[in-house]
């Protein structure tokens, strides 16, 4: 990975900031903050880790991917675009009555969506049984799913994660957007996480830490997750909320708000 | 006397035969498998057989990522655990996502083998029923499980399949063809109709035949399918014959009642009687016993039906 391939990525991450808080904006309603924190972790999947093709987006053998943070759609919708899935005039349509860009992914109705999803806690449940199916069909495609860090306390989570452990799914890697917030507090208010690694590593996976808004950083955690065997990896991202909007970072109420007004080109301003 | 055979037994051997002949099939458990008979699967097929442990919800999850990648899974617990405990589960990753996840509920209604309330799914169909996408089958017996097993592995799309875990009558011939969403008449007959699901029909069916000899000629009509339910039929029978009683192993809200009685009121309004469990839980005590507590048997069903008609 050479500099110009990291500044690359960078600036693709940036122009899918830019993409979110256009579509928020025009939307008028979507998760800002959620989206924002994951938008560096989705550009290295997107663009670097992941085995897919844009071109068939139900190629048999491609990488999957379960946004188990189901919220941050409109993250994963501009990744998507910015990555050939579909055109970007869609977005303009983010959230509309029976358009193909729902509040919450939906397999069926968005190129390139894997899993559905919105109902918190699920998506690791659902990962670890598509790791299950490809060690059963022999095939080597890989799963990743990314968790909000508020999301871990949904007790379906450890169940997935405690299968996932005792079956050495090492084709699946969990990503945390550890952004230390959740829809309504801080995560440590509501319920600390703490000690998040220590409690994988007793589940028998493999801890990765890394920055989450570091594109080298991230590459090498991926990396990291590739080469390990006989474990799941996790992948415990540290990141910001509202990353890149300096108003929106780290205020919790700018979970489900969206720029508005001035606060429009003031954004798109600072992602230049 | 038609044969007996327990319906548990006839789910663990029409997975492991559907499992034999598609290697897609694939059966989920969370640890209940020597009570539901999947232990069938997992004793002559390990290489199809998942163990999740006691995490019904992860089972749930783990079978929608299975199908996503082009397996049919058949997860198996008690009715209870099979709906109440994952209804969002099931509702997120099966229903709304179209997944081929085909759950049976084992043990479902009274019979539990004494365990009671907490372990009765009195509930089970009227929370399925709700559920947009979800198709629902109560077989009959031994040899509908089969048909309805095989038929769940070939439609596409998500399914509830209720079975029991005693012995019941098996009442129809091994070339018995089950069809999605259609009811069948065993009986024909003008007076009033009885339409019987699941592991009840059979009594509806003794109860058509006592009512005969009273001179009284019943319908009796099979409704394995509920969702979808057979619109046609029972619209016919509210037409055709003078009132209705549906007779089923669930609470009487929500279930074969429910339906009949919404279908009914809508395409041509009737007198129904809604016969199964009331709505309440239920106590642990001999099935029979509680069968006969709450109107479940063949004579409850006939008075039933003449007190309709008398009325
Ligand atoms: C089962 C469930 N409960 C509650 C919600 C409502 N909800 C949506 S987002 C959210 C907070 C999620 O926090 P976190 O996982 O930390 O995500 P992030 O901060 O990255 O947006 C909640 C509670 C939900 N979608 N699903």
């Amino acid at each position: 990975m050479g500099k110009d391939d990291i500044k690359k990525l960078e600036e693709t991450a940036k122009k899918i900031r830019r993409s979110i808080v256009e579509t928020l904006s025009s939307a008028k309603a979507g998760h800002t903050g959620g989206s924002l924190s994951v938008t560096d972790i989705l550009t290295v999947l997107y663009f670097k880790e992941m085995k897919i093709d844009p071109s068939r987006p139900d190629w048999e053998d491609r990488d999957r991917f379960v946004l188990s943070k189901g919220h941050a759609s409109c993250g994963l919708y501009c990744a998507l675009v910015e990555r050939g899935y579909f055109a970007k005039d869609l977005l303009s349509t983010f959230d509309r009555t029976d358009g193909c860009l729902q509040g919450h992914p939906d397999m069926h109705k968005t190129p390139g969506v894997d899993m559905s999803t919105g109902s918190l806690g699920q998506g690791l449940s659902v990962g670890a049984g598509m790791a299950a199916g490809a060690r059963l069909l022999k095939k080597s495609f890989r799963v990743f799913v990314v968790l909000g860090d508020g999301e871990v306390q949904e007790g379906q989570v450890w169940e997935a994660a405690m299968y996932a452990g005792h079956n050495k799914l090492d084709n699946l890697t969990a990503i945390i957007d550890y952004n230390k917030l959740q829809l309504a507090s801080r995560v440590q208010d509501a319920i600390d996480l703490e000690p998040l690694a220590d409690k994988f590593r007793a589940f028998k996976w493999n801890v990765i830490g890394a920055d989450g808004h570091s594109i080298e950083s991230l590459c090498k955690a991926f990396e990291k997750a590739r080469k390990n065997k006989g474990r799941p990896s996790v992948i415990i991202a540290d990141t910001v909320k509202g990353k890149g909007i300096s108003f929106a970072e780290n205020k919790v109420e700018w979970h489900v708000r969206v720029p508005k007004g001035d606060e429009i080109a003031k954004a798109l301003d600072e992602l230049k | 006397m038609s044969e007996m055979k327990a319906m548990r037994d006839a789910v663990g051997e029409a997975l492991l035969d559907i499992a034999q002949k598609n290697p897609k099939v694939v059966v989920l458990d969370a640890d209940v498998c020597t009570s539901t008979k999947t232990c069938y699967v997992r004793d002559k097929l390990p290489s199809q057989f998942l163990e999740i442990g006691i995490a019904e919800a992860n089972m749930i999850g783990i079978s929608a990522g299975l199908a996503a990648v082009g397996f049919i899974p058949f997860p198996v617990t008690f009715a209870v655990f099979a709906s109440s405990r994952v209804a969002d589960q099931v509702r997120m990753c099966a229903a709304h996502a179209r997944l081929n996840v085909k759950i049976v509920g084992s043990y479902g209604g009274i019979p539990t083998g004494k365990a009671g309330a907490t372990h009765s799914s009195v509930e089970d169909i009227a929370i399925m029923r709700a559920i947009p996408n979800m198709q629902i089958v109560i077989p009959a017996d031994g040899v509908e499980v089969k048909k309805v097993i095989e038929a769940a592995a070939e439609i596409p799309g998500p399914f509830y399949i209720s079975t029991v875990r005693c012995e019941v009558p098996t009442i129809f011939p091994v070339d018995h063809k089950f069809i999605l969403g259609k009811g069948v008449v065993l009986q024909d007959g003008r007076d009033i109709t009885v339409i019987g699901t699941g592991m009840m029909t059979a009594r509806a069916k003794e109860a058509g035949e006592a009512l005969k000899k009273k001179g009284i000629s019943a319908r009796v009509v099979h409704m394995p399918t509920i969702k979808p339910i057979d619109r046609e039929l029972i619209k016919k029978c509210a037409e055709e014959t003078k009132g209705i009683i549906t007779i089923e192993n669930h609470s009487v809200i929500g279930g074969l009642g429910g339906a009949v009685a919404e279908v009914a009121c809508e395409a041509s309004p009737c007198r129904i009687k809604r016969l199964g469990i009331p709505d309440t839980f239920v106590d642990s005590g001999e099935d029979e016993d509680m069968f006969a507590k709450f109107g479940m048997t063949a004579d409850a069903i006939a008075d039933a039906a003449e007190r309709l008609l008398a009325s």
